[in-house]
């Protein structure tokens, strides 16, 4: 039993808890992962430790609620208890002084970009940060972003905030402006944005990561749920990533795939909105 | 029945062999409950009456534990239940597990003199009725634990491998600690033997049994994650390795990562570990209904087959590339499958998946084979036949040919030696690695094998961590 110390609510359906898991707040590196299951009858599904506390034993989990799994979480309070944690899971991130890196973040994949930004930049790296989301309400975690980049940029779809467009336009832009000379890339978010951050950086041949987020059972290797192809080749996302090179990954594969449950997702989350709420 | 009723010699050989008595195969061919009913006392003291009680007792010969046979089928002959659980307990710590899944057809019963004229006797369903009237009885008895030593030993994976030398460590007097990766003990016997054929309340039982003898079990402990073996052996005098064959192979053809392809293990993990069969009371999905085809021909097949009907396949068919003889399956699981419908495919081989454009499964391309020279196994080597290609309309392919050893631990242990295919180089006789301190056993060791095999070299690697424990010496 692993029992939330802390639990808020960071933006619409974007929750941030603080969980006691001392092994794994331990040992966990940028880039790696958990997979919990709530309670006996519950699903597993990974989440990304977005940070980690040692001293306190706690590792702490930013998610958005997007089905029934997210939906029971987020119902939890400070003092409730998840049944199961396993991790730290998944091959932590290359982290090296690559010179000058880009990190571009989208949605609630900045959750899992700040551990990658905070040790890139401890790493001696000059971090520059893209955030995007839809609209200026969507935003998270940027304050904390901000505390580990040398700049950020901003961009919302509807302009609301930030500049006007997509974090591709202004990762194009600042890739010019640096005359290319940017050495690394990492990028997290939804599929189609990686896929289109691989798309730009593909003519500059700048060395790009993404961050997957295929569907997982186990997360260790043992079911195969969660591959992917990369280069052509099947790759096991719990065990041989999560991160691959941008360039090569299958990004129509991994979003077909994605859609695998909707019919059943869509039933347990209409039946657990029938007595429950999202808390506000 | 005291000695004197028992039939001679003569007239045993001639009683028929007692049927075990089953859910009807329409019936239980939709619900997830056990297909037999277990021996009542009655027939089990008629079966066991069947027994030579042989001078030199082949049958145990067969038995990879070497379970005394005749003594405890004797026991129960005379209806001394209690004495018979404990005669099999001796060698065999989990009787309910084994006697349900061991290819006893393969094994003991291969060897008992009975078979030679009529039907061997029934040692699996014997020894499983003692095991079922122990439980039943609400009066488990836990072995004799030796005075505690203070030395600790550390089981990786709580499969039937890791269970036995946790249990024989335990009653040497060791503190005995059992890491798991995933949140339910138990390994194959828990997320790939279904519960039609395994009940899980069965596996649970002999594990509460471990726990009553002070083995500690930690869940969702990932080795070369959480802690590697190195970081173990800072706290353990002892290490065993037990994690299993638990990476899925597939047939690397086209359409392979179609939605709805499974591995076997997916499958079977969805279904029984997590459930999914009851879904939406468990959170986790998995399709239903449809046309099913299950690629292989060995157990993991025959219960992926077997799952699919209860999950309410219309139609599932079994693609196997060779013939019916050469099925490593256990010959009841064929009977059963059979019985419930299956559809067999032999001598077919898949070629190709079909998808849609988004990405679905919607067929099955396979080719006609016909068998060659026998090859390196000694089994004649399937060979397709050109121009015997064809269709079958699917939704869900299940990949059930088998896997290969979990990596994790090797990947993170580079002093510990693993062959070519990544099996874990152990003592056969000893479980000992390279690694001073580390013993290894199970399918992680000999590739995907049997429960039975994986105890027996869980209890070879106990004898020999007792040991090392006391002499100290490598
Ligand atoms: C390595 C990794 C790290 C992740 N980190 C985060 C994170 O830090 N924060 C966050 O909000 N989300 C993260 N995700 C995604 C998160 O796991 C899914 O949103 C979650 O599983 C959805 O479950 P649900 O029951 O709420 O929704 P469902 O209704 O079940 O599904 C909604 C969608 O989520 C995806 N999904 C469903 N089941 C799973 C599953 N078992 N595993 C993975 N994806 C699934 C599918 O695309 C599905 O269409 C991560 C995923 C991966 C693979
Ligand atoms: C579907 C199916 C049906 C079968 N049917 C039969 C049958 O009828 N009869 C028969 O005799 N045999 C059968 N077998 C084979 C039999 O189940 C195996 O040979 C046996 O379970 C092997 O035991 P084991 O202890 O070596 O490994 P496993 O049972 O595989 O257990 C290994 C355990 O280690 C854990 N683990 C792995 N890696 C780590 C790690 N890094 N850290 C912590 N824990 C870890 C795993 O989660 C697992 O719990 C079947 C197998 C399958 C898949
Ligand atoms: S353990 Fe298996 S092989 Fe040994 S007697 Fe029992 S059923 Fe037969
Ligand atoms: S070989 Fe058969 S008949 Fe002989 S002792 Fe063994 S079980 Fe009995
Ligand atoms: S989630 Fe099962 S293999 Fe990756």
């Amino acid at each position: 039993m692993h029992e939330i110390v802390k639990a808020s609510k960071i933006g619409p359906d974007v929750f941030h808890f603080e969980v006691i898991a001392p092994k794994i707040a331990r040992k966990r590196k940028a880039g790696q992962f958990v997979v919990l299951r709530i309670n006996e009858t519950g699903e597993r599904i990974p989440l990304t430790i977005a940070g980690a506390d040692p001293g306190q034993g706690t590792i702490t989990l930013v998610f958005q609620v997007v089905g029934k799994t997210t939906a029971a979480l987020s119902a939890l309070k400070e003092g409730d208890s998840i049944q199961d944690i396993a991790g730290p899971l998944g091959k932590p991130t290359h982290i090296d002084n690559f010179g000058t890196t880009i990190c571009v973040g989208g949605g609630i994949g900045i959750a899992p970009l700040y551990p990658i930004a905070q040790a890139l930049k401890n790493a001696g790296n000059r971090v520059l940060t893209v955030l995007g989301a839809r609209t200026k309400d969507l935003f998270i975690m940027e304050e904390q972003m901000r505390r580990v980049s040398h700049e950020v940029r901003i961009c919302t779809d509807d302009g609301s905030y930030g500049t006007k467009g997509l974090v591709t336009n202004v990762l194009d832009e600042w890739i010019k402006e640096l005359d290319n000379k940017v050495d690394f890339v990492m990028a997290i978010g939804p599929p189609i944005m990686m896929k289109f951050v691989a798309k730009t950086t593909l003519p500059y041949g700048i060395k790009t990561l993404v961050s997957l987020n295929s569907i997982m059972v186990d997360g260790t290797g043992m079911c195969g749920c969660c591959r992917v192809s990369v280069g052509g080749e099947t790759k096991f996302v719990c065990v041989d990533g999560p991160e691959f090179d941008a360039h090569k990954v299958d990004f129509e594969l991994l979003m077909q795939r994605l859609q695998a449950y909707k019919e059943q997702e869509n039933q347990a989350m209409e039946i657990w909105r029938s007595n429950h709420e999202i808390p506000a | 029945m005291s000695e004197k009723e028992r039939p001679s010699k003569a007239e045993r050989m001639k009683m028929p062999r007692q049927p075990m008595p089953e859910q009807d195969p329409g019936e239980r061919a939709r619900n997830f409950k056990e297909v037999p009913y277990g021996y009542s006392p009655e027939t089990a003291m008629l079966e066991a009456s069947r027994c030579l009680e042989c001078k030199k007792p082949t049958c145990m010969e067969g038995c990879p534990v070497g379970i005394d046979i005749p003594s405890f089928v004797n026991l129960v002959a005379e209806g001394d239940f209690r004495g018979a659980v404990r005669k099999i307990k001796e060698t065999n710590m989990l009787p309910a597990i084994c006697g349900r899944v061991c290819p006893q057809e393969t094994q003991c019963e291969a060897k008992c003199l009975l078979g030679k004229k009529s039907d061997p006797l029934a040692i699996g369903r014997l020894e499983r009725f003692c095991a079922d009237w122990e439980r039943a009885s609400g009066q488990v008895e836990l072995p004799d634990i030796k005075p505690a030593t203070g030395k600790k030993v550390a089981v990786v994976g709580a499969g039937p491998a890791g269970l036995t030398v946790a249990i024989d460590c335990a009653r040497a007097g060791h503190h005995v600690e059992i890491f798991e990766a995933l949140h339910k003990p138990g390994g194959v016997l828990s997320y790939g033997i279904p519960e039609f054929r395994l009940p899980k309340a069965i596996v649970g039982a002999e594990v509460k049994n471990a726990e009553n003898m002070g083995v500690q079990i930690h869940y969702n402990y990932v080795i070369g994650k959480t802690d590697t073996l190195d970081e173990l052996l800072e706290d353990f005098d002892a290490v065993f390795l037990g994690t299993g064959a638990g990476l899925p192979l597939f047939l690397h053809i086209p359409g392979e990562n179609f939605i709805g392809v499974f591995s076997a293990n997916e499958y079977l993990t969805r279904s029984n570990l997590m459930k999914a069969y009851d879904f939406p009371n468990y959170d986790t999905p998995i399709p239903r209904g449809g046309c099913v085809a299950v690629v292989g021909g060995g157990n993991v097949a025959m219960d992926s087959a077997r799952t699919a009907l209860r999950l309410g396949a219309e139609k599932v068919m079994l693609v196997y590339r060779r013939s019916r003889n050469e099925m490593p399956a256990r010959a009841e699981e064929v009977h059963h499958a059979e019985e419930e419908g299956v559809d067999f495919h032999l001598l077919t081989n898949p070629k190709r998946v079909i998808g849609n454009e988004k990405g679905w499964v919607t067929g099955l391309e396979c080719i006609k084979m016909e068998l060659g020279e026998p090859d390196a196994s000694g089994r004649r080597r399937p060979i397709p036949i050109q121009g015997s290609e064809f269709e079958m309309a699917v939704n869900t392919v299940v990949i059930a040919i088998g896997n290969s050893p979990n990596p994790l631990v090797p990947q993170t242990t580079p002093d510990l030696k693993v062959s070519k295919w990544g099996n874990i180089l152990a003592d056969e006789a000893t479980g000992r690695t390279s690694k001073r301190g580390v013993f290894a056993g199970g399918d992680i060791v000999t590739g995907a094998a049997t429960v039975i095999l994986a105890m027996g070299a869980g209890r070879n690697a106990a004898a020999s961590i007792n040991e090392y424990l006391e002499t100290g010496e490598w």
